[in-house]
């Protein structure tokens, strides 16, 4: 049961991003290094907030702290993302061989976004799969069968919304919506303190909601990327 | 085992000069680009080099656009495109000038380079992971390498300390020897001397030490096997091995025996080294690396710089090499007669491009007269242009772009054709520096674009490919597998990102400053705060987070 259950959990959390790498990502190679320079400073968010967290003793117990901390400094390097890109924008154009990353430019907030899910899903998960793959199992002796699936499906829930809240978040900077950036902020504290109930095994009041606010969020990134429901129907009906 | 182990230790000696001979071969190679940025002792036109952005010297449009002009003067050849303007391209401030197209030309095919150097490393690394998580046998260190005489066997942190610093300067005092007697044997022409010594290091590591990994596989996996099977698949493999790496072969093929034979050798260290003394080495072969690279008489550099004299290739087993063809040539020029056709698809095959170039020997006649001229004096200077022209346009010297003919034949053992076509080979030089001198002046990687005077001009862009010392692919390996020794994988992928993030900032840093940079600091420096960091303070936070189930 152990290695069926580490490649489903595996394909679960990552297939869905690794196709959209494997399409969207790996023919070009400057969406390739933007993609592990994304990872590389969401690494350094992590770095920052896993100090803060350190070196504030009394509060290591309480996770709340270190998570909203580690919310914010993520959103910090994603606008710091967000002001490198912007600013590489016209030499990316020269350099990049598919003019369409410039172009468009919900493409780097796409690439620059998935490389922080990516990273912070593998971050979440990776331990837990190598746990996974055995010898033991979990739920046999108490505790919960389903930890696994729901670490699973929750880290896919967070990668595709680092997606999205990058889409936004690039978007709202260009065009100064406020709006938008508070929601990305709020709803990344939102989904991350909502995992806080994990703890308690109340995985339904975590996962739905979550997976709520992902299609939401979802929604709007297709909208803030110049999409609509037609536009989303044709897509749909291949058209 | 007692006599694997006594044969894994002394073989061990030679492959890891050996490796540690790759691991500054990179190095030197980029060595040689910047010796050629050096300011100018021999050339007076390189006077500035160094930073000076933008002479305004630039040949017209005119000059640019026709498609046949050799200019032959090659003093008249102002300087080449220098470091100032990526760094405006890059920030956006990019005009339309010469030279900032050019880099931009450069950063593009940097940003393919660095896929085409992604993917190999990661392989490596990947290859060297899985090992040390499936095989045990190369997690524990019981015995020890003849140059590391200290054990590390007391539990004091300070005795360890001193341990791993005292080994690690005997590891890379005997790294200096071993660099300093090839130099020497190089110097000496001794070829014979220098081709046995890397057949035999490759020889042990395809043959003794897969072996060993190959035993330990199969332990680790409970396979049974008897010896005529094992005997049978070692003969075929490292006879492959040989063959692909020191002669010819599918350039796939070299390329996947040059990445298994760095994996092996990264696992030896991992294997043979005590704890500490491997991340004192680590980080002690990363500043040797950068004293071989940019202090004047680095040694390799030396070395280096007598190849291209000689208009000769390094040696094939120390070089990960691939090569990169440009199809926008053939698209850009399709009314030209491409004269390597065969090149084109997959220049993998060394008989084919000998052939065209010989082929195309008798064309030097486009030029007599600066083949001549530039025989004595400006031959040696030409090949130093033609290779900071390309590690100028490239902007990644440390990767070195060789526009030699030979492509990778070379890679296929340079010996016999080095000695038969020497005097092909002096022709050739000629021509390179002809047309180098031409693209020189036109000052441009348009020399890609335009159709070019001479068929050896076209030809030797299209033989561009990439090489990375196999020792940065083992120190690479060796820091992120012995990372993911430790059982936790953030730590692994975190030494992963920030290793690739910096090689990446280093073929970025090279683009900028046209100045060649050693591989191994940055990424090596990057490796190493990451892996302690995130062992150290990331990992408890992480397990925290994820022991709740709480994701960030």
């Amino acid at each position: 049961m152990t290695l069926p259950e580490f490649f489903g959990c595996t394909l679960v959390a990552f297939g869905p991003p690794f196709s959209l790498f494997v399409f969207t990502i790996a023919n070009d190679p400057v969406r390739i290094i933007i993609l592990i320079a994304a990872a590389f400073f969401w690494l350094l968010s992590l770095l920052l907030s896993s100090l803060l967290w350190f070196a504030v003793v009394p509060l290591r117990d309480v996770l709340a702290f270190g998570v909203v901390f580690s919310v914010l400094f993520q959103e910090c390097f994603r606008y710091i993302i967000y002001r490198i890109l912007r600013s590489t924008e016209q030499g990316l154009h020269a350099v990049a061989e598919d003019t369409r990353v410039t172009e468009n430019k919900h493409i780097l907030a796409y690439v620059s976004g998935l490389g922080f899910g990516i990273i912070s899903g593998m971050f979440a998960l990776v331990n837990v799969l190598a746990d996974m793959a055995g010898p033991g199992t979990m739920g046999l002796k108490g505790g919960t069968e389903i930890f696994f699936i729901t670490s699973a499906a929750q880290a896919l829930a967070i990668i595709l919304l680092h997606t999205f809240w990058s889409i936004i978040f690039f978007n709202a900077f260009d065009t100064n919506n406020y709006g938008h950036i508070a929601y990305v902020v709020g709803s990344h504290l939102f989904v991350s303190l909502l995992t806080l109930l994990n703890a308690d095994a109340l995985y339904w009041a975590t996962l739905l909601p979550n997976y709520i606010v992902m299609i939401l969020t979802g929604v709007l990134a297709f909208k803030v990327a110049g999409g609509s429901a037609r536009s989303a129907k044709r897509f749909i009906m291949c058209q | 085992m007692d006599a694997h182990v006594s044969a894994s230790t002394s073989s061990a000696s030679v492959s890891g000069a050996a490796a540690a001979a790759a691991a500054h071969e990179d190095g030197n190679m980029s060595g040689a680009s910047e010796r050629l940025e050096r300011p100018p002792r021999r050339q007076k036109q390189q006077r500035n080099n160094y930073g000076s952005s933008g002479e305004g010297d630039s040949p017209d449009g005119a000059v640019l656009t026709v498609p046949s002009v050799v200019i032959r003067d090659s003093t008249a050849g102002p300087s080449r495109l220098s470091g100032g303007g990526a760094g405006g391209s890059r920030d956006g401030a990019a005009g339309p000038s010469q030279q900032e197209i050019e880099e931009e030309q450069g950063l593009k095919y940097g940003a393919q380079h660095v896929i085409k150097l992604f993917v190999p490393v990661s392989l490596c690394m990947l290859v060297v992971v899985a090992t040390i998580n499936s095989i045990s046998f190369y997690n524990s260190t019981d015995v020890y390498l003849l140059y590391t005489p200290f054990h590390e066997l007391s539990p004091e942190p300070s005795v360890k300390f001193w341990n791993a610093l005292a080994n690690s300067l005997i590891l890379m005092s005997v790294v200096v020897l071993m660099t300093i007697l090839l130099i020497v044997l190089y110097k000496k022409r001794c070829y014979r001397v220098i081709h046995g010594w890397l057949i035999l290091s490759s020889f042990m590591l395809l043959f003794i030490f897969t072996y060993l990994y190959l035993e330990e596989l199969l332990r680790a996996y409970n396979i049974p096997m008897d010896y005529p099977t094992a005997v049978f698949i070692m003969w075929n493999f490292g006879v492959a091995g040989m063959m692909a790496i020191h002669w010819q072969g599918p350039l796939r093929l070299q390329q996947g025996y040059l990445i298994f034979v760095a994996a092996l050798m990264a696992l030896v260290f991992i294997k043979y080294l005590p704890e500490w003394t491997a991340w004192a080495v680590l980080a002690a072969i990363s500043i040797w690396d950068l004293v071989a690279v940019l202090s004047p008489r680095g040694p390799l550099r030396i070395l280096v710089e007598t190849a291209q004299e000689r208009n000769e290739q390094i040696f094939p087993a120390l070089i990960y090499s691939s090569t990169v063809i440009y199809t926008f040539m053939g698209t850009h020029t399709p009314e030209q007669p491409l004269p390597t056709s065969s090149s084109s698809p997959s220049s993998s095959n060394s008989t084919e491009t000998t052939r065209t170039t010989q082929n195309s020997l008798p064309s030097p006649d486009t030029a007599p007269g600066t083949s001549s001229g530039s025989r004595s004096g400006n031959s040696r200077h030409g090949q130093r242009q033609q290779e900071q022209n390309q590690a100028a346009a490239e902007g990644m010297p440390l990767v070195t772009f060789k526009n030699n003919l030979h492509g990778n034949a070379e890679a296929a053992g340079f010996t016999q054709e080095w000695s038969e076509n020497l005097s092909d080979r002096v022709a050739r030089r000629q021509i390179e520096v002809q047309s180098t001198q031409s693209t020189n002046a036109r000052r441009s990687n348009e020399y890609r674009t335009v159709p070019a005077p001479n068929q050896p001009q076209m030809e030797a862009q299209e033989e561009r490919g990439i090489k990375l010392g196999l020792g940065d692919f083992i120190f690479y390996s060796v820091l992120v597998g012995k990372a993911s020794s430790y059982g936790d994988w953030t730590t692994t992928i975190a030494c992963f990102v920030a290793i690739l993030i910096g090689l990446c900032l280093t073929l970025l840093l090279l683009a900028i400053w046209r100045k060649a940079l050693p591989a191994l600091p940055i990424s090596i420096t990057f490796g190493l705060i990451f892996c302690f960091a995130t062992s150290a303070v990331v990992k408890p936070f992480m397990e925290n987070l994820s022991a709740k189930q709480v994701f960030i």
